[in-house]
C-alpha cells in the first residue's frame, strides 16, 4: 500500500525547506546544491503522489483511506487525529500541486539564478508545497486549516520576497490581512460545524450531516456562507479579491505557482470537499454561483485595460476562479475541479511565459542600464521574431483559455456553462449566471488577444539598443513551458464530454461527490440544446479573439513613457473601478482616524498619560508640597508639633 | 504520549530564550526570545494537558492573547525608540543610567 506512505509527499518538501533554510542562513552557498535539493525532493514527492494515484486507479477504494499520523488534539469531547485523507479528490489535487509545482520549481532555477536570496526563495517555495499538501490531504477541518494558514504565510513571504521595496512589503501585508478576514469566516464555520455535528472530520461530516442538518436550514446555510467567506479571501472573489493583483509584486514563478495554479484554488477545493453541506444549502450554493459569475465578469472587464502583463493575467485568474465557483455553486463539483486542473496548466503556462518575456526584457534593459518598465506591454511588441518558442507556447494557452476546441480550456469552460444552463431549469436565476459567464468568455478572449498582440505582434517598442538583447530563455526555463504547453493542449482528455464518450474525471470523482448527488441531480443539457450551447461558446470565444486582435493591431501604440493617458471608461477600467480607493475610504481611513484621534490622542494621551501617569506624579507632588508647608524653619513650631505628637502617642498607649 | 520529548523540547526552547534575553543586545531579537520563552511554556502546557485535562489548552489561549497584546505594545515601543535613536541596539539606550 503506497497510500500509507502519503506522509512522504509532505515530508520530502519539508526536508527541502529545512535544508534550504539552513543553506539560506549561510552567507555563501552553492546554488547547485540548493537547486538539487529544492527541485529533486519535490520531484520525489511527485513520484510518490503518482504512485498513490496509480494505486487508487488500479483498485479504487469505496471509502477514503485515512492515514493516522498521531493523536493531535485530545481535549475533552474533541479527540482529533492528525491524519491525512487519501481519496479520489485529494489524489487529483496532490498530482496538480506536486506536478505543476515541480515544473515551476524547475523554471525558477533559471529565473532566479542571479538572485542573492536564491536559497531563501527555494526554502519558501518548498514550504509552500508542504502546506498546500497538508491543505488538500487533511482529513479534518483543523488539519486543513493548518495548511490553509500555512499557504497564506508562504504567500505573504513570497509576495514580499524583495522586501527592500516598500511596495512589495505592503502588497504582502495586504494579502495577509485580506486573507485574515476570510480565515475568520472559516473559523466561525468550524465552530458551527463542531457545535451542530460534534465532529470535525470530513468522513464524520458526511455520516452525520444528512441526519442532523435539515436541508435548507438556517445552520447549514450559515456554515456554508461562512465557509464561502473563507473562500472569497483565499480564492480572491468579490469582495476580497483586491489582494491578488497586488500579489504580482512577487517573483513571477511565485505568481504562477501560488497565485494562479494552486493556492488560490483552495477555496474551490474546499467547496468541492464539503459538497454535501453546500448541497444541503441551496441558497448558499446560489450565492456561490452568483458571486462566481459576477467575479468572472467584473475581473474580466478590468483586465481589458491593464498594461502590466502580469496584471492582465492576475485579473484573468480572478475571473477564471469565478468560473470555478460558478461550477461548484451550480452543483457541478467535478466540472469545477476539472477547470481547476486545466486552469492550473494553461495559467501556469501563461505566467511562466510572461516570466520569460519579463526576464528577456529585464536582461535587455539591464544591458543598456535603462530604467523603463520591463512588465509594461506598451514597451514590448514584435517579440514573436525574438522569442518564437515563448510565443507559440503562449498562443496555445491563449487559445485554451479562450475556449477554442480541442484545447483543454474549451472542454472545462464549456462544461461549466452547460451546467449553469442546465441548472436554470429549476432555478431561473442561473440563466443570468449563464449569460454573465458567456459575456466573461467573450471578454476573456478579447483581453487575451489584446495581450498577445501587444506583446508579440506589431512593431517593437522596446528601444533601438535594447532590441538586440531580447531572446528566448534558456532550456531550463523553456523546458517546463513545453511540458505545460502539451498539458494545456491535451488536458481536456481527462474529462471529455459525454458525446465524445468521456467523463473520466467526473466518474473518477463520483465517490467524493456522491453525498451531494444524493440530494439533487444536475440535469445537463442534451442533444440539440447541447450542440447550440457549444456552438455559442465557441463562436463567442472566436469572436472575442478576432475582435481583440483587430482592435489592438489597428491601434497605434507608443512606448509607456510617451503613451497618452486613457480617458473616460477606459481610465475607470485602468484604475480598476477605484475599488482600492473605495475600500481605503470605507475601512482603512476610519480605522486610522479611530486609532489616531480616539485611541491615541484621546485614550492614550489624555487618560493613560494625562490622568494615570502624570496624575499620579501630580498627586505625589501635591502631597509633597503639603508636607513641605510644615517645614517653616521656626524652631518654636517644630517644638509645638513635637509635643502634640508625643502627647498623641502617649494617649494611644495609655488606652 | 510524547510527554517526555515535549517537555524536554520545551525546556530547551525556554533556556534558549533565557540565554537570548541575557546575551543579545538587539531589541528585536530580545523580543523574539521573550516570545520563544512564552511558546516554550505553551508547549509544556499543551503536553501536560494530555495528563491533566483541557485546562492546559485554555491556558495556552490566554498566553497567546496576552502575548499578542504584548507583541503589539512591544513593537510599538521598539519603533518609537528607533525613530528617536535610529538604532534598536540596547547598548545605546541608557537614558536612565545613573
Amino acid at each position: 500500500m503506497i497510500s500509507n506512505w502519503v506522509w512522504l509527499t509532505v515530508a520530502l518538501p519539508l526536508l527541502g525547506f529545512l535544508l534550504n533554510g539552513a543553506l539560506a542562513l549561510r552567507r555563501t552557498g552553492s546554488k547547485a546544491i540548493v537547486s538539487v535539493v529544492g527541485v529533486g525532493l519535490l520531484l520525489a514527492a511527485f513520484a510518490v503522489a503518482l504512485g498513490i494515484f496509480i494505486e487508487l486507479r488500479l483498485s479504487p477504494p469505496h471509502a477514503p483511506i485515512i492515514v493516522d499520523l498521531w493523536h493531535w488534539l485530545p481535549a475533552g469531547a474533541l479527540q482529533l487525529e492528525f491524519a491525512f485523507q487519501v481519496d479520489q479528490l485529494s489524489a487529483v489535487m496532490m498530482l496538480v500541486v506536486t506536478g505543476v509545482g515541480s515544473l515551476i520549481h524547475l523554471f525558477s532555477v533559471g529565473y532566479m539564478k542571479e538572485d542573492p536570496g536564491y536559497a531563501r526563495y527555494f526554502a519558501y517555495l518548498n514550504l509552500f508545497i508542504v502546506f498546500m499538501l497538508v491543505l488538500v490531504l487533511g482529513s479534518s477541518f483543523p488539519v486543513m486549516f493548518i495548511g490553509w494558514e500555512g499557504v497564506g504565510l508562504c504567500s505573504y513571504l513570497l509576495i514580499g520576497f524583495w522586501f527592500n521595496d516598500k511596495v512589495n512589503a505592503d502588497a504582502g501585508k495586504k494579502a495577509f490581512i485580506m486573507n485574515r478576514i476570510g480565515d475568520f469566516g472559516f473559523m466561525i464555520a468550524m465552530f458551527l460545524i463542531w457545535d451542530s455535528l460534534g465532529t470535525l472530520t470530513f468522513t464524520g461530516m458526511v455520516e452525520r450531516a444528512p441526519a442532523i442538518l435539515p436541508a435548507g436550514g438556517a445552520i447549514v446555510t450559515a456554515i456554508t456562507l461562512f465557509l464561502f467567506l473563507g473562500c472569497t479571501g483565499k480564492s480572491a472573489q468579490i469582495p476580497l479579491y483586491t489582494w491578488l493583483p497586488d500579489a504580482m509584486a512577487g517573483p513571477t514563478p511565485v505568481s504562477a505557482l501560488i497565485h494562479a495554479a494552486t493556492m488560490v484554488t483552495a477555496g474551490v477545493y474546499l467547496v468541492a470537499r464539503t459538497n454535501l453541506l453546500f448541497a444541503l444549502a441551496p441558497l448558499s450554493s446560489t450565492i456561490v454561483a452568483g458571486i462566481g459569475a459576477l467575479t468572472a465578469l467584473f475581473a474580466a472587464t478590468i483586465a481589458l485595460r491593464q498594461y502590466d502583463i502580469k496584471k492582465v493575467l492576475a485579473y484573468s485568474t480572478v475571473s477564471q476562479l469565478g468560473y470555478m465557483f460558478l461550477a461548484v455553486g451550480t452543483g457541478a463539483y467535478a466540472s469545477g475541479i476539472f477547470h481547476l486542473v486545466t486552469h492550473a496548466f494553461f495559467k501556469a503556462l501563461l505566467f511562466l511565459g510572461a516570466g520569460s518575456v519579463i526576464y528577456a526584457m529585464h536582461e535587455a534593459y539591464h544591458a543598456t542600464h535603462s530604467h523603463a518598465d520591463a512588465q509594461d506591454m506598451r514597451n514590448m511588441g514584435g517579440l514573436k521574431q525574438r522569442m518564437p518558442v515563448t510565443f507559440w507556447l503562449m498562443l496555445i494557452a491563449t487559445l485554451a483559455i479562450s475556449g477554442i476546441p480541442p484545447l483543454s480550456g474549451f472542454f472545462s469552460k464549456d462544461e461549466i456553462l452547460a451546467a449553469a444552463f442546465g441548472r436554470a431549469g429549476d432555478r431561473p436565476v442561473f440563466y443570468l449566471f449563464y449569460v454573465m459567464g458567456l459575456a466573461a468568455a467573450l471578454l476573456t478572449a478579447y483581453y487575451m488577444a489584446r495581450m498577445m498582440v501587444m506583446t508579440f505582434l506589431g512593431e517593437n517598442r522596446t528601444g533601438e539598443q535594447e532590441r538586440a538583447h531580447i531572446r528566448d530563455a534558456p532550456l531550463v526555463m523553456t523546458g517546463p513551458l513545453i511540458v505545460l504547453g502539451v498539458l494545456s493542449a491535451v488536458g481536456g482528455l481527462v474529462n471529455l464530454p459525454p458525446y465524445l464518450g468521456g467523463g473520466a474525471l467526473e466518474h473518477w470523482l463520483e465517490p467524493v461527490t456522491a453525498p451531494a448527488a444524493a440530494f439533487f441531480k444536475l440535469e445537463m443539457p442534451h442533444g440539440l440544446t447541447e450542440l447550440y450551447l457549444i456552438g455559442a461558446a465557441v463562436l463567442i470565444g472566436a469572436a472575442g479573439l478576432v475582435a481583440g486582435y483587430q482592435a489592438t493591431l489597428g491601434r497605434k501604440l507608443l512606448p509607456a513613457a510617451e503613451a497618452p493617458e486613457d480617458t473616460g471608461l477606459a481610465w475607470v477600467l485602468h484604475r480598476k473601478y477605484y475599488v482600492d480607493e473605495i475600500y481605503d475610504r470605507l475601512f482603512v481611513r476610519p480605522v486610522v482616524w479611530l486609532s489616531r484621534l480616539v485611541l491615541w490622542k484621546g485614550v492614550d494621551q489624555t487618560v493613560v498619560d494625562g490622568a494615570a501617569v502624570n496624575g499620579t506624579a501630580r498627586i505625589s507632588r501635591g502631597l509633597g508640597w503639603l508636607g513641605s508647608r510644615l517645614q517653616t524653619g521656626q524652631v518654636g513650631v517644630y517644638v509645638v508639633l513635637f509635643l502634640v505628637g508625643a502627647l498623641w502617642i502617649l494617649q494611644a498607649m495609655v488606652r | 504520549m510524547l510527554l517526555g520529548p515535549s517537555l524536554a523540547l520545551s525546556a530547551i526552547l525556554f533556556s534558549l530564550g533565557v540565554a537570548g534575553v541575557l546575551l543579545r543586545r538587539n531589541a528585536i531579537v530580545l523580543f523574539m526570545c521573550i516570545e520563544l520563552m512564552l511558546n516554550a511554556v505553551n508547549l509544556s502546557f499543551v503536553a501536560l494537558a494530555q495528563l491533566h485535562g483541557a485546562g492546559g489548552y485554555v491556558m495556552v489561549f490566554f498566553v497567546m492573547s496576552v502575548a499578542a497584546a504584548e507583541a503589539a505594545v512591544g513593537l510599538a515601543i521598539i519603533i518609537g525608540i528607533f525613530r528617536h535613536k535610529q538604532s534598536v541596539d540596547l547598548r545605546n539606550i541608557n537614558l536612565l543610567r545613573g
